[in-house]
């Protein structure tokens, strides 16, 4: 029998569409453990490679025969090595291109609607990873906000539908994966957005976003209000996009709140992460459709793919929305913190401009989960 | 430079293909001789030292020298599960005590020159015990000697065979480097 190949694109659709899918994950114990790929019917067996080098009889009982079997490692060389071993004792198996490297990296672009006077709305699901970029287009202009590592695929998407992206923002400096939007911003001559007290120490140029700045993409007038919203970090932002949608960054999440510890200043910050859930953000109209930088687990995505909910959904039924004891809060979000996320100092120091690792080391410091909130 | 019994080039070569040679080489070595693989991708280091975990192998260090991962492995040995025999043994605790005593005992470390390197006790000597009979007359046969490998099992054929030659304060350190809590010193970075 064949050993076949399968994209991350088509595990993606797999997880979103809930399908079933047996994961032999070959990769060492400890990799395993920091992160894997999640769907809701997906099963997984983690099996190193190096214990299956002698053959793979011991566990082909435990791989069912009635289910798409994928084998999945960190590149995509060991499980080559491995289907092929399972195909040759008769049992059909995949491998996943590019390994968890590219499993990490892959972005599936989800529209999430229309705009007021013709225009789109896209979020880009990085599901590796549980990142959330967006693209806001409107009569041939387009913004990027939040974007992943790699520009070339919001660059591309933009030629694909014919918009030529202009405005590049992140709403804070990310701690969990390296920005793209320098890097998009040249290409593309767009000018590239960050909020000030976020990026005091960065080493290049930037336009300082600030609360209360309008931008306005393509002829239409989407207007992107900028809000100051402490809490994650001291300069976080959200945009109010069309009157519609409020992009909250790694401040508000659907199932858990940002973490306000990754520069060092969880008690600082606490304050002002409880100002902004609790007091700015309730001023804001709870039709508003929350679109955050990330989600923490799978069961956050809707049925598209998408990760979005009303902003009064979210008032009712999330946790971090609902402590009304200030002393209670500040317990949860400092005194409950799950682990930092990998490489998180350096990735600080990339997006800021102060280290400049190649492409390979920029990978591996991306790899593993983003563990940016707290529930 | 870290001695070695052996050494693999598995430079450029991406998983799993480093692991693979590693078994096949380490088959045809003798149990307790030290193998380094020389390797280029970077997740062999997590590798190996799991696959070491779980076949039983002693992963020692990794050195990086520019973009070269060089691995240390001690093949495992029968030997260790050994009984002991040589009678006068101390535990890790005590000597730890007369380190911190007297400066100037004398601690003799028998495991391999690369299994040293990686971690020792300050102040011990790397004796390994494969070449145990050339440093004989170095040492004091009144003297207090303490003698440590990794599990107290190749310590005790040392402590035998140094009482053998005359040696009359030979002590066995039970269990030795594998449980060792006090300082260590490295003598590769």
């Amino acid at each position: 029998m064949s050993v076949k190949e399968m994209t991350a694109k088509e595990v993606a659709k797999k997880v979103i569409n809930k399908e079933e899918l047996f994961i032999l994950d070959v990769r060492n114990e400890s990799d395993f453990n920091d992160w894997k790929i999640e769907g809701q019917n997906i099963a997984i067996l983690n099996t190193p490679y190096f214990d299956l080098l002698d053959g793979v009889e011991e566990i082909m009982d435990s791989i069912p025969t009635n289910t798409d079997v994928l084998v999945v490692c960190a590149k995509e060389g060991s499980s080559i090595f491995v289907a092929e071993m399972l195909s040759d004792a008769g049992l059909s198996a995949s491998y996943l291109k590019g390994g968890m490297k590219a499993w990490s990296e892959y972005l599936e672009p989800v529209k999430i609607g229309d705009l007021t006077n013709g225009g789109e709305i896209y979020q880009f699901v990085r599901l590796g990873k549980g990142c959330l970029s967006y693209m806001i287009v409107s009569d041939g202009e387009a913004a990027v906000i939040d974007s992943t590592r790699n520009p070339a695929i919001y660059v591309e998407f933009a030629s694909t539908i014919g918009a030529k992206i202009t405005h590049v923002f992140d709403t804070h400096l990310h701690a969990d994966h390296i920005s793209g939007g320098r890097k998009i911003a040249e290409i593309t001559n767009a000018t590239y957005w960050l909020p000030p007290k976020d990026a005091e120490e960065v080493t290049f140029e930037y336009s300082p976003l600030e609360g209360g700045n309008v931008v306005t993409i393509g002829h239409t007038e989407i207007d992107i209000l900028a809000l100051y919203s402490p809490g994650h970090t001291i300069g976080s932002t959200s945009f109010v996009i069309d009157g519609k949608y409020l992009l909250s960054g790694d401040i508000l999440f659907i199932d858990s709140i940002g973490r306000p510890d990754l520069a060092g200043l969880a008690e600082d910050w606490v304050g002002d992460l409880r100002e902004t859930l609790y007091n700015r953000y309730r001023e804001l109209s709870t039709d508003l459709i929350v679109l955050p930088a990330h989600f923490m687990i799978i069961e956050e995505l809707n049925d598209d793919g998408s990760v979005a909910k009303q902003l009064g959904t979210l008032f009712a039924e999330n946790h971090g929305l609902n402590i009304a004891d200030e002393a209670e809060f500040r317990q949860m979000v400092t005194g409950n913190l799950p682990p930092q996320p990998n490489s998180y100092q350096e990735i600080r120091e990339t997006n800021m401009g102060k280290i400049t690792p190649d492409d390979d080391k920029q990978r591996e410091m991306e790899i593993g989960p983003n563990r940016c909130a707290v529930r | 430079m870290i001695k070695s019994d052996s050494v693999l080039d598995a430079k450029g070569l991406a998983c799993p293909m480093p692991i693979v040679k590693t078994k096949k080489a380490i088959n045809g070595l003798e149990s307790g001789d030290v193998l380094e693989i020389q390797a280029t991708d970077k997740g062999s280091t997590a590798d190996l030292k799991a696959w070491a975990k779980s076949t039983g192998h002693q992963y020692l260090g990794t050195v990086e020298e520019g973009t070269v991962l060089k691995h240390y492995l001690r093949k495992s040995s029968e030997e260790e599960t050994r009984e002991k025999k040589h009678p006068n043994v101390m535990k890790n605790e005590e000597l730890q005590q007369k380190i911190d005593a007297n400066q100037d005992i004398v601690v003799l470390d028998v495991r391999e020159a690369a299994e040293y390197a990686f971690s020792h006790i300050p102040n011990a000597k790397s004796v390994p015990l494969g070449d145990l009979d050339e440093y004989l007359n170095e040492f004091d046969k009144e003297a207090e000697i303490y003698v440590v490998c990794r599990t107290g099992n190749r310590s005790d054929l040392a402590a035998q065979q140094l009482t053998a030659a005359g040696f009359k304060q030979v002590i066995n350190i039970v269990p030795g480097m594998s449980e060792w809590t006090g300082p260590t010193g490295k003598s590769v970075y």
